[in-house]
């Protein structure tokens, strides 16, 4: 009897991260541990003006000093402009719009001359009258921003379901409120950088931490005065990301620019402090928010509106709005629906995306005000959130199917583990106990896109598979893995269908030149949609590789399977032939001859968004719930989270180790936001751009984590799976909101809930006490 | 040209020497004179430990080290951890708990590691969350490196 493999499932393993050994012993080469022979450094001279016109740039001096190269203005520049509506001119020539407006560029030998040579630049400017404020930017006879906007309305979406009016009528209570939520950011360990380099025809490689590689080229190309098919993005790994990479920022085309005119290679590495300054922020929005309610606590209608400081310049910060939308429609059911939002510009520095992009904001009002709805209904909060919970495979107002979703299952296992509603009731007995320390406990939760977000005409992404004569696999993808590890799962999902192990899988996603086209990573988009074409890819070539061993022996192709690098009968695991042996008599058949090769395009049966913001735009949605028990300190205001319980529905798991570091990673960033990152603006100048000012979550400060997974099994996604990386940092900051409620007694509406806005809430309530 | 100064320290296990300025950093020293690419310049100012190195077997912040100190001195990187071989328990653990996301806080992390490990001494997490503190990272929550640093931590490597 022939040797016989037992079937092993790799799809929902622990396992460790192909890219993790090259890290773990510092081979791994960022960006910014590159030097190409002849690199030319570069830095950007930066305007110290909010709002000014530009008379005079002069770089005569700059240019005279020994060891510079080349310096750049505006005036060098090809006339395109970047942004998402095409307002940012890389380099500014006229006027100046905010504190990180892009002036001239250095080209030099070394580092420390460009700088000396930045000291050198000189520039006069007249004054313009600024504007900080929406309020202030939308009054009649404001200062213009964009000549092309008088109004100052960078962009506007307004959606409306139902009638507003019936659903006050059917409304036993009417809770408004308002929120602000702030400005943060991404904070990359990895600074923002890359490297230019010119073929003497004029084609341009940059190497850039992009995540959105293939539609950079078409964004990027103008701006350089060049076609698309002239640009080749190179992507060596990235030191994180988070969406701060998914639009051209005016730093990429500066460096090609001065590439161009050198002739050199260009390496261009921000600062920290300039990454703080210039790279993008979270959107910050001012939300006012009218919500109805039976007597019973069932929803009636929501009626939002929305501001959003656009800053100088309109990036993707600008349509977060379309995903907070989604949330103020969809989540939880609700049958009249109004919403309205607009982006204003003002003289501030302008947001990008940033995980979660937009339902950060919108979960922390919405979940937030759920929680003041529930109070005044008289019911708890899982109560109001069970009652009004969205139901599997049910529409919600913008025309999405929810598919296989369990936002019920999430409520209750999370309150089952954290014993919530004990906890809950019994904290809230003690806010006027006169106790120094006082514990709280608090739900939050979200509804995200998980299959995708068609926000182009395609959210497709390609695969290109090959085998070679040892039956070692290489798959190139459109995917970016930005760290998050994606590379890992599509190489689970491969090693899967072809019956080889993980290691013998060769995973390239780095270059426009060879990879097959990828919208880009964000939206928690990879592993179902790269995931799913890699997997079409992998079955496609294991029909030819079964379909060749039919041929070769008694057993029809549906009777055999692929396990441990071998062909076996499926039934009982009998070696038919080993897979490179196949492949090699495949391969040198003469006239026959055949290599297993296989391409895939996977577009998800989706749609964009019409006019009216109607359409399915993701291919599966999902939801997650966190409770937070925390403590207290009344006299110092500060919050210690005692523990945190996520419950995730994730589809199908793929990577074990991978989902649980997502999960505990986001919920690290949505505890910063929630608790005490804050990028301080005052009149359009960063006031802490540094890790001294600027307060990162670090390691004493995460609290225990208990996860829990909920596996609906979604129809579409690969083996099952939906995507997952955005919803832990959407879901915990309004928990823990509403923990230090369910502590103290004091609502703190915009975020963060610092320790020096705490102890002034709680010393406030404490007087209004004594008053009464 | 910045006044350069002669310097002779082992690296990694290696007697090295080098002229270097006075201005230069230890982590300008490591990268621009030895091609070593592990310690990371991340914020330059001694608050992320994206840098982190060990200094006669203290760990410290490259960025805040005169490279002129390294003089006389025991440097180990990361680089030293791996050459050819098996790697360290350290790194071992590390890839096995899937303590790394997009690596670019992990060289500075396991040296920090290796600092707070002692020979046969078994770390609680909340030691090892605290002796953390300085070192910066974005992606992970922590929790997947504390459970590696845990994990090494009792064994001989």
């Amino acid at each position: 009897m022939n040797k016989t493999i037992d079937r092993e499932d790799i799809i929902g393993a622990r396992v460790a991260k192909l890219d993790a050994p090259e890290k773990v012993t510092g081979r791994t080469r960022y960006i910014n541990d590159m030097v190409l022979p002849r690199m030319l450094r570069a830095k950007i001279f930066r305007t110290d003006r909010v709002h000014a016109k530009i008379l005079k740039i002069d770089t005569s001096k700059a240019e005279a000093l020994p060891g510079v190269v080349a310096v750049i203005t505006g005036v060098d520049a090809p006339d395109g402009k970047i942004g998402v509506i095409k307002d940012n001119p890389p380099l500014k020539k006229d006027k100046v719009r905010c504190i990180r407006d892009e002036l001239a560029a250095v080209a030099a030998e070394t580092e420390e001359i460009c700088d000396a040579a930045l000291r050198l630049i000189e520039v006069e400017y007249e004054d313009l009258p600024p504007v900080f404020t929406c309020e202030d930017a939308l009054k009649p006879g404001a200062p213009v921003i964009e000549v092309d906007r008088p109004d100052n309305i960078a962009m506007a979406q307004d959606f409306s379901a139902g009638d507003i009016a019936e659903g006050e009528k059917a409304s036993d209570h009417i809770v408004e409120g308002k929120y602000n939520v702030h400005y943060v950011t991404h904070c990359n360990m990895g600074v923002s950088c890359c490297l230019a380099d010119i073929s003497v025809d004029g084609k341009v490689t940059l190497y850039s931490q992009s995540q959105y590689p293939y539609i950079m080229k078409m964004d990027l190309a103008p701006a350089l005065g060049i076609h698309p098919g002239d640009l080749r993005i190179i992507q060596p790994p990235v030191g994180g990301a988070f969406g701060s990479k998914l639009d051209v920022y005016p730093y990429e085309p500066i460096c090609v620019l001065l590439a161009r005119k050198t002739g050199r290679p260009v390496k261009l590495e921000f600062s920290r402090e300039e990454e703080f300054i210039a790279s993008p922020t979270r959107q910050p929005v001012e939300f006012r928010i009218r919500a109805g309610m039976t007597s019973d606590g069932i929803f009636t209608f929501r009626d939002i509106s929305t501001l959003l400081n656009n800053g100088g310049y309109t990036s993707w910060g600008a349509t977060t709005p379309y995903v907070t939308m989604r949330t103020c429609s969809s989540h939880y059911v609700v049958p009249h629906i109004r919403y309205s939002a607009r982006a204003v510009y003002t003289n501030n520095p302008y947001a990008g995306s940033f995980r979660g992009y937009g339902n950060v904001q919108a979960t922390w009002m919405l979940e937030t005000h759920v929680d003041k709805m529930a109070e005044v209904a008289g019911l708890d909060p899982l109560e109001i959130r069970l009652r009004n919970a969205n139901q599997p495979h049910s529409m919600t107002p913008q025309g999405s199917n929810l598919g296989c979703i369990d936002l019920v299952g999430c409520i209750k296992i999370s309150a089952e583990k954290s014993d919530f509603l004990k906890k809950w009731n019994a904290y809230s007995a003690q806010w006027d106990n006169g106790e120094r320390y006082k514990r709280g406990i608090g739900i939050a939760t979200s509804l995200h896109n998980a299959g995708g977000a068609k926000i182009h005409k395609s959210d497709g992404c390609g695969t290109i598979l090959t085998m070679d004569d040892y039956a070692r696999v290489t798959v190139m993808t459109g995917a970016s893995d930005i760290g998050q590890g994606s590379d890992t799962v599509i190489a689970q999902i491969v090693a899967q269908e072809l019956g080889v192990p993980l290691r013998d899988i060769t995973v390239i996603n780095n270059d426009t030149a060879l990879g097959p086209w990828d919208v880009g990573v964000h939206a928690s988009r990879t592993t179902y949609i790269a995931g799913n074409s890699a997997k079409r890819a992998a079955l496609d070539a294991r029909n030819q590789i079964l379909a060749a061993a039919e041929k070769q022996s008694n057993v029809t192709a549906d009777q055999l399977d692929l396990r441990g690098g071998h062909v076996v009968q499926a039934d009982n695991g009998e070696v038919v032939i080993e897979t490179g042996r196949l492949l090699r008599q495949m391969h040198f058949a003469g006239e026959d001859a055949k290599l297993v090769m296989a391409t895939d395009y996977y577009e998800p049966p989706t749609e964009p968004e019409d006019e009216n913001h109607m359409g399915d735009m993701s291919a599966a949605y999902s939801h997650a719930a966190h409770v937070a028990e925390i403590i207290v300190d009344t006299h110092t205001g500060e919050i210690e989270i005692e523990k945190i319980w996520s419950v995730q529905d994730v589809g199908k798991i793929i990577n074990l180790n991978g989902l649980e570091g997502q999960i505990e990673g986001g919920i690290a960033m949505g505890i910063g936001y929630g608790l005490h990152e804050d990028l301080k603006i005052e009149k359009g100048i960063v006031q802490n751009p540094a890790f001294r000012d600027y307060h990162v979550v670090t390691a004493p400060e995460m609290p225990p984590i208990d996860m829990a997974f909920i596996e609906t099994d979604d129809h579409e996604g690969p083996a099952g799976a939906k995507g997952i990386a955005e919803l832990p940092t959407i879901v915990i900051a309004p928990a823990l909101g509403n923990a230090l409620y369910n502590a103290t007694g004091v609502r703190i509406d915009h975020p963060p809930l610092n320790p020096e806005k705490v102890a002034r809430a709680i010393w406030e309530r404490s007087n209004k006490n004594d008053a009464e | 040209m910045p006044h350069k100064v002669d310097i002779a320290f082992t690296l990694n296990g290696r007697p090295v020497a080098a002229a270097v300025p006075v201005s230069a950093s230890a982590l300008q020293v490591m990268n621009r004179d030895f091609d070593l690419t592990s310690a990371k310049l991340a914020c330059g100012e001694g608050e992320c430990g994206a840098c982190t190195i060990l200094l006669d077997g203290v760990s410290r912040n490259s960025c805040l080290t005169p490279g002129v100190d390294l003089d006389g001195r025991d440097v180990e990187t990361v680089e030293g951890l791996w050459t050819g071989n098996g790697m360290d328990l350290l790194q071992d653990a590390f890839v096995e708990a899937g303590a790394v996301q997009c690596g670019f806080c992990t060289p500075g992390m396991v040296m920090q590691a290796k600092f707070l490990l002692a020979p046969g001494k078994k770390l609680t997490r909340d030691h090892v969350l605290r002796g953390l503190e300085g070192n910066v990272c974005r992606c992970t929550g922590y929790h997947k490196i504390v459970d590696a640093i845990v994990a090494a931590s009792g064994e001989t490597s």
